[in-house]
């Protein structure tokens, strides 16, 4: 019975239009000063978003967002694009995050998760995992894992959307 | 649980006919998969499993139209790899919601997450790849009545496997941005913001010796100050008289929590600085329960949390019976073209944390209901952890980057793997990692990391000393291969010899957009594997993994 409920809930998920981008889910966050900030207040005058899930003790995480910001000058100039990077940190490294972001001297907008609720609410198992959002904010390609380079597709995604 | 599912089951179907507004809602959803044999390994003590194969797997569903969403999670362990609780065995769907924000009025029914400040006295969250999910199932709301205050509520029970806990959990938590309340503040150049949190556990008492209290409280403040580049947190918590442990001693003392950090940073340099102390703090769903069974709250590890795999071999664990510790982090970036920086700048971080007991030991431990520990003894008190670590970072050229790394750390091995009182490993880590750019989109990164144990009397000399290295290749977006050798020249532990061994390991993952597949062979030491403080024990293990990751 429970099966045949959770079968017949996914059969008719599935005849919702699929077509459609997916919009950016609304969830509360965290500014690195602890005030809280909704998603939907997200906005970049109709340019592309990135919107990049790290940590501080995360890796390629850290590895993505530096090697990003020797070239997002150059994004910036080019397509408009803005980057927000979304710390997973929990409140064990949530104080580390404002430093970590200064003296890496990344000029991305930052904001904290600390319970996973936007990382739920956005289908993230794992960190990095990044999101391209174009001009209606809605989701139109997403990337898990980094590898030196990756940016570079990253980056032919964003000039599609704003050509 | 089942007319739950029936009744989100309903909810999708008036979406799909009733076109109130012209949007249609949309589906999201995850898929996780790992799955691992079992050989028989002797030589490394690794045991073989009837079933050859292990399997963990869930995939969350969500559905979102408007202000309204819901959805499901799946999860199936058959069987549940090792390391994890075999209690998890079996297949079942433990995690399904429905929620929706009416004029502001945010209303959850059925399974959530949530967290009231730092966590000290209520976070309900998840961490798959250590097995905890202490979800809640009950009813929560979320109503901002004017501008800068918000208040949360919920009533729930918490996930214990496949079942839930006896405990009915009540919470409250309200938080005021005062900078947004009040109009005069609005163009302070301080921020203030103040919390507070109350959570009440009501559990039968059918303990036929003591006279247990059925309800069992705990409340939080907090506040968090900002001005320019200082920024200050604190939060205390205390919890009423809980019976701790197995409950021998009629013992119900009460417990608190204390932590604190002030941090300063401007572009380049980060400074952070961080206290905590702990004592009798341990607090769940149901009286004695033990291990990551029904955790209601949270204690922050107060140390730093390495990535490297030798930097992460002896790892803290906060002790929530009771410690004090303390912390401090500088991070600072040498500019480009200064004389320490080169061309591209040098990044350095140092950080030091040590953490001990409490002086005479915690509330809880006494048979004295009445003794409370000193609030600050440091000196001669027993030494659970010290971490001193450097931090280098630098990029040699166009095609080169340098990573070096040095710990120093004291592990109280009895302590933090559960023991009374014992002695410690002292352990000085040294690790390189070289990476080298052939073309744009090809990398090779090496790792060689070095573990050295103190050889003297007066420490553990545990496993010995440890060598590994690892080559990775990748190849842009979609190709990588790694080869991992750690090595343990061999070592004596209770009166039992082990040989030297290279636990070798080789891997190679395939990624396009989302999903992504990672297939391994090879040896997997015995460990500890730590996320957020929180840590699980890896037995030794030989055989395939494969693990395949999924979302839309």
């Amino acid at each position: 019975m429970k099966k045949f409920l959770l079968i017949s809930a996914l059969i008719s998920i599935n005849f919702i239009a699929f077509s459609q981008n997916r919009a950016l889910p609304k969830v509360d966050l965290k500014t690195l000063d602890n005030n809280t900030i909704n998603t939907s207040e997200f906005d970049n005058d109709g340019n592309p978003i990135v919107i990049s899930f790290w940590a501080t003790w995360c890796k390629p995480c850290v590895k993505e967002l530096t090697n990003i910001a020797e070239v997002y000058e150059d994004w910036q100039d080019e397509t408009g694009v803005k980057i927000i990077a979304i710390s997973i940190d929990d409140a064990r490294n949530m104080s580390k995050v404002k430093p970590k972001v200064n003296a890496e001297m990344w000029d991305y907008e930052v904001y904290c998760d600390p319970n996973g609720d936007l990382k739920r609410a956005m289908g993230v198992g794992s960190v990095p995992h990044t999101f391209l959002l174009n001009e209606n904010k809605e989701i139109v390609y997403q990337h898990t894992g980094y590898k030196d380079g990756d940016e570079y597709d990253l980056f032919k995604k964003i000039e599609a959307l704003v050509k | 649980m089942r007319k739950l599912t029936f009744i989100i089951a309903c909810s999708f179907i008036p979406f799909l006919t009733w076109a109130q507004d012209n949007s249609s809602g949309t589906v999201q959803g995850d898929f996780n998969l790992s799955t691992q044999s079992y050989y028989e390994d002797p030589a490394i003590n690794a045991v073989g499993v009837d079933e050859f194969i292990l399997m963990n797997a869930y995939s969350n569903i969500r559905y979102t139209k408007g202000n309204f969403t819901a959805g499901v999670r799946f999860e199936s362990y058959l069987n549940v790899l090792q390391g994890f609780e075999s209690n998890f065995n079996g297949n079942g769907i433990p995690y399904r919601f429905a929620q929706y924000n009416v004029n502001g009025l945010d209303i959850t029914v059925g399974n959530f997450y949530e967290q009231f400040g730092n966590g000290l006295i209520f976070r309900s969250y998840e961490e798959k790849t250590l097995g905890i999910d202490n979800v809640m199932d009950g009813v929560r709301l979320k109503y901002s009545p004017l501008k800068g205050l918000s208040l949360k509520g919920f009533v729930a029970t918490q996930r214990l496997f496949w079942e839930q806990g006896p405990g009915i959990i009540r919470g409250f938590d309200a938080e005021l941005n005062l900078n947004d309340a009040i109009s005069s503040l609005e163009n302070s150049k301080t921020n203030a913001i103040l919390g507070g949190s109350f959570v009440s556990r009501f559990e039968e008492d059918n303990n036929p010796v003591f006279n247990l209290p059925e309800n069992v409280a705990a409340y939080a403040i907090r506040t968090t100050v900002n001005r320019g580049k200082i920024s200050f947190n604190s939060e205390y918590a205390y919890k009423y008289n809980d019976p701790a442990g197995s409950v021998t001693y009629n013992n119900y003392a009460p417990g608190n929590a204390l932590m604190t950090n002030i941090s300063y940073s401007q572009r380049g340099l980060g400074i952070v600085l961080e206290a905590h102390r702990v004592d009798n703090m341990d607090y769940r769903s149901k009286r004695g329960a033990t291990g990551k069974e029904l955790t209601l709250n949270y204690i922050p590890a107060i140390s730093k949390q390495h990535a490297y795999t030798l930097a992460a071999f002896y790892p803290f664990a906060t002790q929530p019976s009771g410690e004090l510790g303390f912390q401090g982090e500088i991070n600072y970036t040498f500019k480009k073209k200064s004389k320490l920086g080169g061309k591209y700048g040098t990044q350095v971080a140092v950080n030091y944390s040590r953490i001990n007991a409490l002086n005479g030991g915690p509330s809880e431990l006494t048979i004295n209901r009445d003794h409370s520990p000193a609030f600050f003894s440091v000196a001669n008190e027993e030494l659970y952890f010290r971490d001193l670590n450097f931090d280098i970072k630098k990029k040699i050229s166009k095609k080169v980057k340098l990573m070096l790394n040095y710990l120093d750390v004291i592990y109280n091995k009895d302590v933090i793997e559960g023991k009374i009182i014992g002695k410690n490993v002292h352990a000085r880590i040294g690790i390189a990692e070289v990476n080298y750019k052939l073309k744009p989109k090809h990398t090779i990164r090496s790792e060689f990391q070095y573990l050295s144990v103190d050889k003297s009397d007066e420490y553990y000399k545990d496993q010995g000393d440890w060598v590994m290295g690892l080559v990775e290749y990748s190849f842009s977006p979609h190709w990588f291969f790694a080869f991992v050798d750690q090595y343990n020249g061999g070592y004596t532990s209770e009166g039992k010899s082990y040989d030297a061994v290279h636990y070798l390991n080789i891997s190679c993952g395939y990624t396009k957009g989302t999903n992504r597949f990672e297939l391994g062979y090879g040896k997997v030491r015995e460990g500890i594997f730590c996320v957020g403080g929180v840590c699980r024990n890896v037995p030794s293990s030989n055989g395939f993994t494969l693990n395949i990751t999924s979302s839309f």
